[in-house]
């Protein structure tokens, strides 16, 4: 007994919220007393079969759960190598993994009698299933997303409105997905006793980042049962292969797979225009180092000096230069392998999904598809892979009609070359 | 006896209130700063918290964040903050200089070597914003282990069940955060801070001061004179935000200092 819990990657964090050295709860003394009743909540509402029950009711009815696992037979046929099976999370309601997490934490918020809802955003996503849960629920909610941000996804801004969220443009910093965060924080400690902050990703002090994963660990119980279901009793996944900001879709689909060890897990950051020193990426991984920052110790992009230093990422949702620190953990243990995509890769395999599947995907999870594009030619057809598609692409058709060169206010249109 | 006990003692001795201010190490530059640093203690500062600039200042409001942006724009780093420490003890012995910040950039440098130079160049005590008692391994023990004084923030959610944790492992003083915010907001009012003072000084045998949302001589003065000292920042920074000279800064800091001495 005490063997299996030694050897096993699912046991963690730790009661001070670690992985191995990373996670723990670097917050400030005014969140601390918070923080604990929300790890009690937490640890309550986990063991509470209504709480599940209501969980599992949403997410059947409002989100629309279970999300196919789809065999991508072109896509696979194309690249001719792998057998390709696509989780269809872009399907759920508000387009993204986003809402399995937001309706977990927000059914917490309502257990903790707290009437105001704070949220960070980048791509918007995260916004947007907030904004949607708090209509749901005729609850206050506040939105901080970065003035650059609020710029390049105007379409998520204005769905954030209509849903009734105030969403504050951040111009401290860069104004990006960080400093969005910092705001969130300072907003929280300000509004603390009657406040929830609802956190995107599996990033923040514990118990955020297990409580998230948590959460969207639904990803990968689904792939278990579907996988099963369609290639017979037993069969798992060869690989898997998520993309990363802050790293949620991702422990979503690995978490439930990290005890196979037959299970290749792949975790792909956004390598923006190269990895390299000029620091034009926001691969935390692979071209970071271990610090703290948002609650949290994990691999962060940082100078010398240990000042934090911005991403840089054609996809707003990758834009952060932090990752959970389960990952952290999961790079170091080497139970995971972490790679980076560039933009100019992750436009490709956004154009093949359009082509081969007819499926738009969001700039994010085109990273894992590029990811894939790569590895698949060389694997024999019985490989399975399933990739996460953790969000589709609508928010994304002006960033990539830009990068095309096609002029969307012109009404006439013009051919692509 | 460190030099922060050592001033309490004296200040206590001559039945006074202790006036700390808060300067942002290199805002706007190098050479300015160390120039109103120099001249804090003349003009009636207690104690100096120097602050060390962070790019993601998270406890901080518009006007200290401001204050981190304009110091590392102009190059600040860790190294020149224990430098600027170290330049100021060539002249000045005995005020006691706390150093604030977040804990990157000293796990940046690394703990051990941090504490060494920091001791080192005359530094007697950190505030770390985002270490709260639950990570007392990583810097306040060893802190107060290499003789540097580890002061803990307690806050208006600090409760009755929490505060022997807070005080716990805290020495030289303990600095009570009047309002649930970030620095730079809302006024305290001294009727709300007296319980909590007397609360937190019942719960161990420390000074403590008082700090956030003050920001003149007449609610340093209210303040001071429910705690045994009151902290002055943002006030101070907006000061040289808005370009006033280092004796224009000075002499606003000379009239906070009154107005805490006369409580
Ligand atoms: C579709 C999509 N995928 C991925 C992400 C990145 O977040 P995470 O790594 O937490 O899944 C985002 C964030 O906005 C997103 O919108």
């Amino acid at each position: 007994m005490a063997d299996d819990l030694f050897n096993s990657f699912m046991n963690g964090p730790d009661e001070r919220g670690r992985f191995g050295n990373y996670g723990g709860r670097f917050v400030s003394e005014t969140l601390m007393p918070l923080i604990l009743e929300l790890e009690a909540e937490y640890e309550k509402a986990k063991d509470d079969p209504e709480f599940w029950a209501e969980m599992d009711d949403l997410w059947k009815h409002y989100v629309g759960r279970p999300s196919p696992l789809y065999f991508a037979e072109r896509l696979s046929d194309h690249l001719g190598g792998a057998s390709i099976y696509m989780k269809r999370d872009e399907l759920n309601h508000t387009g993204a993994h986003k809402i399995n997490n937001v309706l977990g934490q927000i059914l917490l918020a309502r257990r903790m009698g707290k009437k105001r809802i704070i949220a960070e955003t980048g791509a918007g996503q995260h916004g947007v299933a907030t904004a949607t849960v708090c209509a749901k629920f005729g609850l206050q909610c506040v939105v901080y997303m970065g003035k650059h941000d609020v710029e390049r996804q105007a379409p998520n801004v204005f769905r954030m409105r209509l849903l009734g969220a105030e969403v504050i443009p951040v111009t401290s910093g860069r104004g990006t997905l960080k400093d969005a965060m910092n705001d969130a924080l300072r907003d929280w400690v300000t509004n603390v006793r009657d406040t929830f902050y609802c956190i995107g990703t599996v990033a923040g002090p514990h118990p955020y980042p297990a409580m998230v994963r948590d959460f969207q660990s639904i990803i990968g119980k689904e792939v278990r049962w579907q996988l099963a279901e369609q290639e017979g009793e037993g069969r798992l996944p060869d690989t898997v292969i998520a993309a990363i900001g802050g790293g949620s879709n991702a422990m979503g689909l690995f978490f439930p797979f990290l005890d196979d060890p037959s299970v290749r897990i792949i975790g792909v950051e956004a390598g923006g225009k190269g990895v390299n020193d000029k620091m034009e990426h926001c691969a935390s991984l692979t071209g970071g180092r271990p610090g703290v920052l948002h609650g949290n110790r994990t691999y962060l992009l940082q100078d010398d000096d240990g000042q934090i230093l911005e991403g840089f990422s054609i996809s707003a949702g990758l834009d952060y230069p932090g990752i959970g620190p389960e990952h952290s953990w999961l790079h170091d243990t080497g139970r995971a392998e972490y790679v980076s995509i560039t933009d100019r890769e992750a436009l490709e395999a956004f154009q093949l999904s359009c082509a081969t599947e007819g499926i738009i995907p969001a700039l994010e999870p085109s990273h894992a598809l590029a990811h894939v594009m790569k590895i698949a030619p060389d694997l024999p057809r019985e490989h399975i892979i399933v990739m996460n598609m953790c969000g589709r692409g609508d928010k994304d058709i002006y960033t990539v009609a830009k990068h095309l060169g096609f002029d969307m206010s012109d009404t006439e249109g013009r051919e692509l070359d | 006896m460190t030099r922060i006990d050592a001033t309490f003692a004296k200040l206590r001795a001559e039945g006074k209130k202790a006036f700390v201010a808060y300067v942002m190490a290199g805002d706007p530059d190098y050479d300015t700063s160390l120039e109103i640093v120099k001249g804090l203690p003349g003009a009636g500062v207690d104690i100096i918290e120097l602050g060390q600039p962070f790019t993601d200042p998270m406890a901080d409001g518009p006007t200290i964040q401001a204050a981190g942006q304009r110091a590392l724009a102009g190059g600040m780093t860790l190294q020149k903050t224990l430098d600027m420490a170290r330049t100021f003890r060539e002249t000045d012995t005995e005020t006691p200089i706390v150093m604030m910040g977040y804990y990157n950039p000293i796990y940046s440098r690394g703990v051990a070597r941090f504490l060494s130079d920091a001791r080192e160049a005359g530094i007697d005590g950190l505030i770390i914003v985002d270490l709260p008692p639950e990570e007392d391994e990583e810097l306040c023990i060893p802190a107060q282990e290499a003789g540097l004084n580890f002061i803990r923030l307690a806050t208006p959610t600090t409760d009755d069940k929490r505060l022997p944790r807070v005080m716990q492992n805290t020495s030289g003083f303990v600095y009570y955060v009047s309002i649930t915010g970030i620095t730079g907001s809302a006024q305290a009012e001294a009727g709300d801070v007296a319980p909590e003072v007397a609360r937190i000084k019942a719960a161990g045998n420390l000074p403590v001061v008082v700090g956030f949302g003050i920001t003149t001589p007449e609610a340093a003065a209210r303040i001071a004179g429910v705690a045994d000292g009151a902290v002055v920042g943002s006030a101070i920074v907006s000061r040289i935000a808005q370009g006033d000279t280092p004796a224009e800064v000075l002499e606003f800091v000379r009239t906070l200092a009154e107005g805490a001495h006369s409580a």
